[in-house]
């Protein structure tokens, strides 16, 4: 991998740029692999490239059925923080956060990780109670939080409604100041071409339609560019997790809904921080770019059409309006959906399973791109050998067996 | 927005509705008779098809009733809905009538 | 004045030349008329040089006349009405406009960030991937410079003072587009008598026929556009949305159109400001998408200088603002159109130097006129770069001989101020693709036509590929008539008018031209004029491996300006397929998101902003709630009294003498906001068996009990008490948020999976108000009210209802307490209640009655150990957790049952409800402390520290005179009398001891006497 910095830079500009060289190949698939991990977005790639990077394993593929990033990790509003409430998924997103804090540097790719801090506002003296839990929980848990007053919250954010006259008067917040946001489609650059350097095989428009298992063994898939063999696969479709695991002949406690977000027209930089409400169902942050990013909520139906109804963007401005009025004004650019898959406690599955060899990593809901470098960490530990990293040992599928759920509900009120 | 049909009101928005998951999970008979893991299967497992969705409706803010309606989950396209109990019971419909105690349905 | 508008013609034009309108731009004066846009106004002054582009700060004039328009996005306005983001060719001109545009300093002339363009090299495609990486700690100053650098304008700074509103709609036929296609098949569909909305985004009807000199049935275009809107004006179900985008097509054929009420001119706001802009949401049975197409440029060196315009825009320009962008032109095109702005040109006065036709066969039957006026006449030539800065000076052209990708070397030079471009035209299909529906690719046209469509809809007109004037007005009279006809309606017969067509030669496959210096080399051929996307851009990307079109959009940022790609976008993917060697459909198209047009936020939130956000509830209480100056704490969309302070108490002092008032005397509470649920029916029993866990059949007529119900998981869901008012007939109340949802519950259990079960359930949650009366003295204030019924403890014991005439008002008296004090519930017709509540605080002064709210009911329930439901539980508690075991039936079934036999749910170290006492005596315990044992508190230093539960409600008892918490505690209830210890921030952690959660009377016998 050649090197990227301002002197490289530089040296292309003198020969023009015609000397770069591919981000990442475009082999053809090998006959078998040592691993291979369907789908890649942004936990596919991660998940590749720690296989190849800490446990040594890179004749490994990547199977993509369209083009890399472009499912969820092109698709969110590319929120990163830790603070959850539940120790163990508190501990996996700061597994995460720490990677995203040395990403750029790890990955020689600037995945524009900017920590610009993320506020969830509470409005009831019950939104109150949990955040001063959450925020408790956290400090123990070794997380940065403090809780903000609504002064406080006026003066660091300046067009925030905190008028006790609001239709749901802002009491106070949280605050994770080392959360922020990231360039999504850098993500899966930067891991895409940092695990081909490795020697990872990417392969793109190459479609999964099958998973062969033998003697409860998974042996290798059918893909649209032919069957590949390999006794270790890693299933990280995000949304079609449920369509993978009916291949396997699995059942999963996972439903797919469409979950909606849209982009305003580039405005000069009027919000430096995110700011995320769970009681009137908003988010919102500024991108580098001058859009203001906004989520909005989960369409109820299931969905795999990327697209969900129009009221919910209804709703979600009608709250970012009740958060900053003067966004009025400012224009709605365009608006999108992908699929998120949603398990029953708001949280992920990272579990062996019951098919020897075949893992999955899924129902990461609203709000996966933040786990992706944890998720792929992990996910590559438990692939590489057959148990779970001790991180994602209580997310796995027997969970929903023994009751052990993992409810982040709280935290995940408001889609992010 | 979906338009939804309402085997009672007729075709309304879907803003007038609430969504209530897959249809034809019936509740076992016995719960204390199945194992861990089957009753994990009724309380969490879904079938979740991509394609062809048999699903439960409520005209929430209409006549307040069930129903179901039959949806594909990539195009959004309603191909019908149908009363979960009508008086008279088509075939089609036995399935959800009287299936097996621990049945999920499936797609 | 006149004179400064030098570019002006003087006749012709929809402009109103008696109503000149002052306006100005980054603060210089200049006048237009009405009719004007801010960029036809701008080109009458001469103004070339308008703006500096985002990433090169090179200059940037006007370039297009529509939506497309990438280079001059202006903010309009100033303070609380300042909008941002506007296109000049969109803003309608009116007198006293100001404007401003984003970039250049110290001004647009001489901006020094133009330094950017000599760095073009290093400022390629996806270079912020490649540094600002190093220190890391420097990212966040890099960041800052970029931030500041982008965007377009500012938000204002203060509310909107504008309203907006949503409007509902169905419709038979829904034409987006009033173009020539698109009023044809409003008239055909209209007059056929269907019901018909015809939106279209510009100021006024007619589309494309606005930009053209062409007749239409004999008479001038604007004549005939005039007679089919008052035709269709005339109709009986026929509305006419002018300034109405249409921006999205979603499922089940429901669009949304933004309507612009007004031209922008300022209103008189009073009471009730004008809705400003208003959105249509409409279901429509047939739509027929009219949208017309954009106009391609073509790709060449410096086409992006002030004065290259579309050829399309210089007509328009010419035709409907009788504004003359140029005294001197040259025309450079790929196909047939733009022969048409060479004539407008010519007739309009201007010098046209040469027609540049890359075709080496030239043009059609338009050509052959171009000729006759003198028109010079280059076939088989291109454009290959442009002279001058700030202005067009003059355009190089080279041989060009159609098959060679070969450098080419510039043959002539001629000199002018403006040089129109078409490089062919792109048919509108965003809505037919949102729709779902399928893109076809013409090698014929060289565009993406729409094919299959997935829901009710066709295209018509240029939107459809249609070329010439006359096939549009035909093909629009067809897609009305099938719409007709697939309503089932009869469709009338309707000639077409006739109008000019004119046999033109087939469009050549020039996107690019070839450059003097290589493709990598040559930095200055323009995509995406707004991003400063360029072909050496696109080849960057691919050469780094970003050859899916996806990824080349997202690292060259082609298509994601304000024009959402229509300017650019094809000629991207073009560029795109001959760096891949592939075809364009092979490279494939786009997505084509929703919004169309941008629409303003406010537009879209509608009416449900400020106070309308969410409809309060108030109880029938509320006015005097209201009158004794109570706080209000919001409870879901309730607003509920939270405490009565008197004579400026805080809310600490108020509560303690609420307290000891009801523990002492008597105090009254507004218990309203509980949801009631009436349950009755023969099988009412059989069905309560399974939603409660405690043996409801058992339950004597007369008799209450509290309840919980558990969601099928097995975590409590709710709670509240229950009575038996009959055999068949319950009275069920719920927590005051899980009203709805409670009700929701029960119902669909009984339609879904038990219709067996005749249960009918009402929601009396309005109908009925709820008065609680705690205290000693509360039996003897009934008794001072006047009560039909004896309160003694024999005759109308604890956990008991009865039907009861207080006070001269029927009522329902429950005998249970939520203080654990001597208590009764009053439920009274809400029409009665403010009357009640009256007659008690009369009758209640001799007892010092007290009115309590919601911290008071909160602490008193705590003294007793009593739950709130998402207080005390948060989804993941179990009723063993609560302690509440006895209220688990083992003889039945109950929803949630079997959950609590799997394994986590029989872990003996759950966290269990306790009771907490703070060592020091003092220390209230804030709510959300965490707990830890004494063990971790010597590791404190070190994270993750291990934390074994929670304080979920913290109070100080005025009672017991001393700090009382109720917490969750694993395996807390073996563990009475231990220490745990609270982690206070910032304070060594505290000693607490766990005790029972039961700290006042645990007996209960207060309740009880």
């Amino acid at each position: 991998m050649k090197r990227y910095s301002a002197f490289s830079l530089l040296r292309n500009a003198l020969s023009h740029n015609r000397n770069w060289r591919p981000a990442w190949r475009s082999p053809a698939p090998k006959k078998s692999y040592d691993a291979i991990v369907v789908g890649g977005g942004g936990h596919g790639l991660a998940t590749a490239y720690y296989l190849a990077k800490e446990h040594g394993i890179s004749n490994v593929a990547v199977l993509e059925k369209g083009w890399i990033g472009g499912g969820n990790t092109g698709r969110n509003t590319t929120i990163v923080r830790s603070n959850y409430l539940w120790t163990e998924a508190a501990l996996l997103y700061e597994k995460s956060m720490k990677l995203w804090e040395g990403l750029s540097q790890d990955l020689n790719y600037n995945v524009m990780f900017s920590q610009r801090g993320v506020y969830n506002l509470a409005h009831s003296l019950q939104d109150m109670r949990d955040i001063e839990r959450r925020v408790n929980a956290n400090r123990l848990n070794g997380i940065d939080a403090e809780v903000v007053s609504a002064s406080e919250l006026g003066k660091a954010i300046p067009y925030l409604n905190v008028s006790p006259d609001a239709r749901y008067p802002i009491l106070g917040a949280s605050l994770q100041r080392r959360g922020g946001v990231a360039r999504h489609d850098a993500v899966a650059w930067g891991f895409a071409r940092a695990a081909d350097a490795l020697g990872v095989d990417i392969i793109e428009q190459c479609e999964v339609t099958g998973i062969e298992v033998k003697n409860g063994k998974a042996v290798g898939v059918l893909t649209t560019r032919g069957s590949i063999a390999s006794d270790r696969i890693g299933v990280v479709v995000a949304g079609h997790a449920s369509v993978l695991a009916k291949m396997a002949g699995l059942r999963l406690p996972i439903e797919s809904h469409p979950l909606q977000a849209f982009v305003s027209e580039p405005i000069k930089p009027v919000l430096d921080t995110v700011v995320m409400s769970g009681a009137v169902h908003g988010y919102i942050s500024q991108s580098d770019k001058g859009e203001l990013v906004v989520g909005a909520g989960i369409d109820s139906y299931n969905g795999y059409g990327q697209r969900g109804s129009f009221p919910v963007i209804e709703h979600a401005m009608q709250a970012i309006i009740e958060l900053f009025p003067i966004f009025s004004r400012v224009r709605m650019l365009r608006l999108w959906g992908g699929i998120v898959d949603v398990a029953p406690d708001a949280c992920p599955i990272l579990s062996k399973t019951p098919v020897e060899g075949l893992y999955f990593n899924c129902g990461w809901g609203t709000g996966g791109f933040k786990a992706t470098p944890g998720s792929g960490w992990v996910f590559a530990h438990t692939m590489a050998r057959d148990e779970a990293h001790e991180l994602n040992a209580p997310f796995s599928l027997e969970r929903f067996t023994t009751g052990a759920l993992v409810d982040e509900h709280g935290a995940a009120a408001v889609a992010h | 927005m979906l338009l939804i049909e309402c085997p009672w009101c007729g075709p309304r928005a879907e803003t007038e509705f609430s969504y209530g998951g897959e249809a034809g999970i019936t509740r076992p008979r016995d719960p204390d008779a199945l194992s861990d893991a089957e009753w994990a299967d009724y309380l969490f497992c879904r079938s979740n098809p991509r394609g062809n969705h048999r699903e439960l409706w409520n005209h929430a803010h209409g006549c307040r009733r069930w129903f179901g309606v039959e949806r594909d989950t990539v195009t959004y396209r309603i191909s019908r809905s149908f009363e979960l109990y009508p008086a008279a019971v088509p075939e089609t419909d036995a399935a959800l009538q009287s299936g097996p105690d621990n049945s999920n349905g499936g797609d | 004045m006149q004179a400064a508008q030098a570019n002006r013609l003087r006749e012709g034009g929809r402009i109103d030349r008696s109503r000149p309108l002052k306006f100005s731009l980054n603060g210089k004066a200049y006048t237009g008329f009405a009719g004007d846009t801010l960029a036809s106004a701008l080109i009458a002054n001469g103004v070339g040089l308008v703006e500096r582009s985002f990433k090169l700060r090179r200059p940037r004039g006007i370039f297009g006349s529509g939506a497309e328009e990438p280079n001059v996005i202006v903010q309009v306005g100033e303070g609380a009405e300042a909008q941002p983001g506007l296109p000049a060719t969109r803003v309608e001109l009116r007198d006293g406009l100001i404007a401003h545009t984003a970039r250049g300093w110290p001004s647009v002339r001489f901006d020094i960030g133009a330094i950017n363009d000599l760095f073009g090299r290093i400022l390629g495609a996806g270079f912020y991937y490649k540094t600002f990486m190093y220190p890391r700690s420097w990212w966040k100053y890099y960041e800052s410079a970029i931030r500041r650098s982008t965007g377009f304008g500012r938000a204002p700074a203060a509310s909107d003072p504008d309203a907006y509103e949503h409007r509902n709609a169905h419709c038979d036929v829904l034409v987006a587009g009033g173009g020539p296609a698109g009023l044809m098949a409003a008239l055909v569909a209209a007059k056929s008598g269907a019901r018909v909305i015809l939106a279209d985004d510009g100021t006024e009807f007619g589309g494309s026929l606005l930009a053209c000199g062409e007749d239409v049935a004999g008479a001038p275009a604007a004549d005939w556009i005039a007679g089919i809107v008052a035709e269709l004006g005339e109709q009986p179900d026929c509305v006419l949305l002018p300034r109405g985008a249409v921006l999205g097509y979603h499922d089940h054929d429901f669009l949304t159109i933004a309507e612009r009420c007004d031209s922008g001119e300022p209103v008189e706001r009073g009471l009730h400001p004008p809705v400003r802009e208003r959105l249509w949401r409409i279901r429509a049975k047939r739509v027929i998408l009219a949208q017309g197409g954009f106009e391609r440029p073509l790709a060449f060196c410096n086409n992006d200088r002030p004065g290259v315009m579309l050829a399309s825009a210089v007509s328009t320009y010419i035709h409907r603002y009788a504004v003359l962008p140029g005294r001197r032109a040259v025309v450079f095109t790929n196909n047939d159109s733009a022969y048409r702005t060479a004539l407008d040109l010519a007739v309009a006065g201007a010098a046209v130097a040469a027609i540049v036709d890359s075709r080496p066969g030239g043009g059609g039957e338009l050509a052959i006129r171009a000729r006759d006026l003198g028109i010079p006449v280059l076939q088989g030539r291109v454009v290959c770069d442009v002279t001058g800065r700030h202005r067009v000076k003059g355009v190089s052209v080279a041989e060009w001989s159609g098959d060679s990708w070969e450098n080419i070397s510039k043959t002539a030079h001629f000199d002018c101020d403006l040089l129109a471009v078409s490089g062919g035209w792109s048919p509108a299909v965003h809505l037919h693709s949102q729709a779902g529906g399928q893109l076809d690719w013409s090698e014929a046209q060289l565009c993406f036509l729409p094919s299959r469509a997935r829901q009710c809809h066709d295209s018509a007109g240029a939107g459809n590929g249609k070329q010439s004037l006359g096939d549009c007005l035909i093909d629009g009279l067809r897609a009305g008539t099938e719409a007709v006809a697939k309503l089932g309606l009869t469709p009338i017969a309707i000639e077409a008018p006739d109008a000019g067509s004119a046999r033109e030669a087939p469009i050549e496959a020039l996107w690019r031209v070839p450059a003097e210096k290589e493709a990598d080399r040559c930095l200055k051929q323009f995509i995406d004029f707004q991003n400063d996307t360029t072909v050496a851009d696109i080849r960057l990307a691919v050469r780094e491996g970003y050859r899916n079109v996806e990824h080349v959009k997202r690292y060259t940022a082609l298509g994601f300006g304000t024009d959402q790609g229509k300017l650019g976008n094809i000629n991207g993917m073009a560029v795109l397929a001959d760096v891949l060697g592939k075809t364009i459909p092979e490279v494939g198209t786009t997505t084509f998101r929703p919004v169309y047009t941008p629409v303003r936020f406010g537009t879209v939130a509608g009416e449900s902003v400020g106070a309308l956000y969410d409809p309060v509830r108030q109880t029938a209480l509320h006015e005097w709630h209201e009158a004794v100056g109570a706080p209000m704490e919001v409870v879901g969309q309730w607003h509920r009294p939270w405490y009565f302070p008197r004579d400026g108490e805080d809310l600490h002092t108020a509560v303690a003498r609420e307290c000891l008032a009801v523990r002492n005397s008597v105090g009254a509470m507004d218990a309203s906001t509980l949801g009631k649920i009436d349950a009755r029916g023969p099988d009412v029993v059989k069905f309560l068996e399974r939603i409660y866990t405690h043996n409801v059949g058992r339950m004597k007529v007369g008799r209450c009990a509290y309840g919980i119900m558990l969601g099928e998981d097995g975590m409590v869901m709710d709670d509240g008490v229950m009575a038996r008012l009959g055999e068949n007939h319950f009275y069920l109340t719920t927590t005051t948020g899980g009203a709805a949802g409670v009700l929701n519950w029960l119902e669909s259990w009984l339609q879904t999976e038990w219709p067996e079960l005749e249960v009918y359930l009402t929601s009396l949650t309005e109908h009925f108000s709820t008065i609680a009366l705690a205290g000693p003295n509360s039996r003897n204030l009934l008794e001072k009210l006047g009560c039909d019924i004896p309160l003694d403890r024999e005759s109308f014991p604890f956990l008991t209802v009865r039907a009861a005439n207080l006070a001269g008002m029927p009522v329902q008296l429950f005998r249970v307490s939520f203080s654990g004090e001597l208590a009764f519930e009053i439920n009274i017709g809400s029409h009665l209640a403010l009357q009640m509540w009256r007659k008690v605080m009369d009758a209640g002064r001799e007892f010092d009655i007290i009115a309590y709210g919601t911290e008071t009911m909160h602490v008193l329930r705590a003294e007793k150990g009593f739950i709130i439901v998402g207080q005390e539980t948060d989804g993941s508690v179990t009723p063993v957790d609560l302690g509440m075991n006895w209220l688990l039936s083992k003889e039945k079934d109950f929803l949630g049952k079997r959950s609590l036999a799997r394994p986590d749910c029989l872990r003996e170290d759950r966290k269990q409800l306790v009771g907490l006492l703070s060592s020091d005596q003092r220390t209230v315990l804030p709510e959300g402390t965490q707990l830890i044992e004494q063990t971790a508190c010597g590791v404190l230093e070190t994270r993750p520290v291990p934390m074994c539960g929670h304080v979920t409600s913290s109070y100080f008892s005025p009672s017991l005179g001393h700090p009382i918490a109720l917490a969750l505690v694993a395996g807390g209830r073996a563990r009475k009398g231990d220490n745990v210890f609270a982690a206070l921030p910032g304070r060594e952690p505290l000693p607490v001891e766990v005790v029972s959660p039961a700290f006042y009377d645990p007996k209960g016998e207060r309740q009880n006497v």
